[in-house]
């Protein structure tokens, strides 16, 4: 209050073009915000000058040689996209032939679903802006609610429902003992929440751990969702990824939707697709029928419009282009396959080295978990060590 | 409630329909329209002389340079957005030469488009600045008000555009902006006012200016239409760089939308002009905490495209040239659709009609306004008679979108706006 009067006090004794030069900021007060935890490593990681860096830190595909890679079905599609396209504004909900390719993914191509109209579904921003969107959404027409997030998860999940005013809590998901499943508490406190909670479910490839229920786990989890009448949102970043099988790493939601579970999704092509940096992606939710999916459609999209307006194009276009055309679908699922092989062939690698070294720990956890991240067990102080005296580049929770 | 899932009700049953949003729903319903004289003069998106989307000929080449560039990346962005294109579009829209950017005090951020650019700096404005009223200009685009709601920000109206004259309503802007508390935030289209297309004089600014800054009122500009207006890059930057050449604070969201023809590839920057650069720098790392739970990153491909144009000398110029010349086509625009309503005597009619408002009943609004609209003056009963009547699309406000006309349709339009007025009131 001091402030606002002294500064009040300077406006009104001032009143020519000077005024302006004599006032201070009016953000002198803003503190610098921390580093974001895992973009801040790649940062770290640009500017250290030595030869010998690794950034195993930010979540992006590098080939055997550690360089990123671009799919020859994204290039293929962008070859056909230059000079055709006239950049005319999508509608709100984002490119309508994207969305329904997208859904046939995550839902099935022969779903009932799809077939039903009964998902309304919008075009988003990658993962980050799908959630995000749910989250007000959520906010907005159940603002009694809040979200159950998983220990641990990728850390922008909790930003995202904080800023969406969504308020969070957490439920038992990792086991650093066996740096595996902690099933029977996860159970616990599904059983303990209050009925129809709202919960956020890694789909496959939890990130961070690399850790996924057993399908006779899904199972288990999806019957209980259906006693206690709980929402389930997932978060499928990396479909295709984790497996190398888009149907198979879809397998949890596909159990909950048989259970009739009428489910948020979270989609995304940052990874499987390797469009990063195009923000591609979708939100879907499951509704009673045709007539609700369009209402609730048309809310996400009044969601959407004081946020961005209507989704960016390109890479809509390229995941049109290739999920629309037979023979570019194939070799996109080829090149998906290779990317995942490579991730399960590093990690078989990885453990037998550390076997070899005669470790006398155990590293069967490299290769038990699934997806790009490898929950290592390291602690912040071995990261540190790793990071300043190897300049190895990874998040401080041990994730690689 | 029922802990039983079996056919459970979704729990989104309540959830009702949105209203169509009134601008793009105008285009939903020109599509809808079977008769091929329909005319479609709602969203804003430039339209060449027979009437198709425009692709800039550098937009073009800036494309084959990315595709063909083998080294070309996709990975993600910095959170703040390409580095290269953030510099150029603060030089912009600043000046190369500001001293703003040379000290190094502006921090520009790459967001999504006008519309994502508002919105974080509405964000940051929610979370950091003491004042939480943002001033808006009555009229203003339809979409103003709901991004600073939802940012946190709530709203009030000062006065603008006045009905009776079709021009800017100066004494009733002062009056207001000289009556907000101190400190507060004041939305200012830096050009071609969406939906009126009244802009201040340059007179008229600098005591804009002086009202403001003797009141610490802080300014927010939306520069969607920068060259588009005038034709001039500089030209429509005036009001913007008054601002900064003061010394003083401000935001300043722009758009690439129209002046580059990327309209769904959603390219535009947020600056924040600070007093020190280290108050620029602490800013700069609070936008990013806005941005990342929004969408992490801005989309790579426009940016880039944009970048590849603004640092080419050569494809920069002629950008310039093709900005000037969808300028000249709006402008020549409003000069047929004048001349036409001229001709069908309607300055003697609307008189007539007018006397109670006591307008002196011309359309030379329609060539004094500038950009792509027009506020036409109609009323929603006119409007909906036009679009029945003579299958015209255009939103309820009387707003008409010079850039979706062309000389064919002139006498189309001339025709339906002189029933419209003479049919009703």
């Amino acid at each position: 209050m001091a402030l606002r009067a002294a500064i009040s006090a300077r406006v009104l004794s001032s009143s020519s073009a000077r005024g302006a030069r004599s006032m201070s900021s009016w953000w002198q007060g803003v503190q610098p915000a921390p580093k974001d935890p895992i973009l801040g490593v790649t940062e770290a990681f640009l500017a250290d000058p030595s030869p010998s860096k690794v950034n195993v830190g930010v979540g992006a595909y590098r080939d055997d040689n550690g360089k990123p890679v671009v799919l020859e079905c994204v290039r293929e599609a962008e070859r056909r996209i230059a000079g055709t396209s006239n950049m005319e504004y999508l509608p709100m909900g984002g490119s309508i032939k994207m969305v329904d390719e997208t859904l046939k993914l995550a839902y099935g191509e022969n779903s009932e679903l799809l077939k039903d109209k009964r998902i309304a579904a919008v075009q988003a921003l990658s993962g980050t802006g799908a959630c995000r969107l749910f989250a007000d959404f959520q906010r907005r027409f159940c603002p009694d609610s809040q979200v159950y997030i998983p220990v641990p998860t990728w850390s922008n999940h909790h930003n995202i429902w904080r800023d969406a005013h969504v308020p969070q809590r957490t439920y038992h998901y990792y086991h650093p003992e066996s740096k595996g499943l902690d099933f029977a508490s996860l159970m616990d406190d599904i059983k303990n929440a209050p009925n129809g909670s709202f919960f956020l479910l890694h789909a496959c490839a939890h990130n961070p751990t690399g850790v996924d229920p057993s399908e006779e786990q899904w199972r288990e989890i999806s019957y209980q969702f259906k006693v206690k009448g709980h929402f389930a949102f997932f978060d499928m970043a990396y479909q295709g990824f984790a497996s190398g099988d888009p149907e198979r790493d879809a397998k949890s939601i596909r159990i909950f939707l048989e259970d009739g579970h009428q489910i948020g999704c979270s989609q995304s092509y940052a990874k499987n697709m390797g469009l990063y940096g195009q923000r591609v992606g979708c939100l879907s939710v499951v509704c009673e029928d045709e007539k609700q999916a369009v209402a609730v459609k048309s809310q996400l999209q009044q969601l959407a419009r004081p946020m961005y307006s209507n989704p960016p194009l390109h890479g809509a276009l390229i995941v049109s282009h290739i999920l629309g055309d037979p023979n570019l679908k194939k070799l996109w699922l080829k090149e998906v396959k290779v990317m995942a092989e490579r991730i399960i062939g590093m990690r078989m690698a990885l453990r037998e080295n550390l076997e070899k070294l005669g470790s006398p720990l155990s590293w069967k956890h490299i290769t038990n978990q699934i997806g790009m991240f490898c929950y290592s067990g390291m602690t912040p102080e071995q990261v540190d060590r790793l990071t300043n005296e190897y300049h190895i580049y990874l998040t401080r929770n041990g994730r690689i | 409630m029922s802990a039983s899932s079996d056919h459970q009700d979704s729990v989104f049953s309540h959830v009702v329909q949105a209203p169509e949003d009134p601008i793009l729903g105008v285009t939903v319903a020109y599509n809808k329209d079977p008769n091929p004289i329909k005319l479609n003069l709602g969203v804003g998106a430039y339209r060449t002389e027979e009437g198709k989307p425009l692709v800039l000929n550098v937009v073009r080449q800036a494309e084959q340079m990315l595709v063909n560039d083998q080294s070309q990346v996709k990975e993600y962005l910095p959170i703040i957005g390409l580095s290269d294109f953030n510099k150029s579009s603060a030089k912009l829209i600043f000046g190369a030469d500001s001293n703003a950017i040379q000290e190094n005090r502006v921090t520009t951020v790459q967001c999504l488009s006008g519309t994502g650019s508002l919105r974080v700096g509405a964000e940051f404005l929610a979370r950091h600045y003491h004042e939480h009223t943002i001033y808006i200009p009555q009229p203003t685009w339809g979409n103003h008000p709901k991004i600073f709601n939802l940012a946190g920000l709530s709203v009030k109206p000062y006065r603008y555009y006045n009905p009776q004259t079709r021009g800017l309503d100066f004494q009733g802007l002062l009056e207001d902006l000289g009556a907000a508390p101190s400190g507060a935030i004041v939305l200012l289209h830096a050009c071609a006012h969406n939906p009126t297309g009244v802009d201040p004089t340059l007179d008229q600014w600098e005591q804009i200016r002086q009202l403001m800054r003797s009141k610490g009122l802080l300014p927010f500009f939306d520069s969607a239409y920068q060259g588009f207006a005038s034709g001039s890059l500089d030209a429509d930057a005036q009001s913007v760089r008054m601002f900064v050449a003061d010394g003083g604070e401000c935001l300043a969201a722009q758009s690439y939308a129209k002046n580059m023809g990327l309209y769904g590839e959603r390219v535009g920057a947020l600056s924040i002009v600070c007093k020190t650069a280290d108050v620029a720098s602490r800013v700069e790392s609070q936008l990013k905490m806005v941005i990342r739970p929004m969408y992490s990153n801005p989309p790579i491909h426009g940016a880039s495209l944009v970048a590849v144009i603004l640092k080419d000398r050569d494809l920069y110029n002629e950008w310039t040239v093709e900005l000037k010349a969808m300028a000249d086509r709006i402008i020549s625009m409003r000069k047929q659709l004048f001349d036409a309503l001229q001709a069908k005597g309607m300055a003697y009619k609307l008189l007539f009609i007018l006397v109670i408002h006591c307008t002196p009943g011309d359309w030379s609004h329609i060539i004094k306004q500038i950009g792509m609209f027009t506020f036409t003056g109609l009323n929603t009963e006119q409007v909906a008679f036009m679009t029945r009547e003579y299958h015209i699309y255009m939103t309820s406000d009387g707003r008409i979108s010079m850039a979706g006309l062309n000389s064919r349709k002139v006498p189309h339009l001339a025709d339906a706006i002189h029933a419209a007025v003479t049919s009703i009131a």
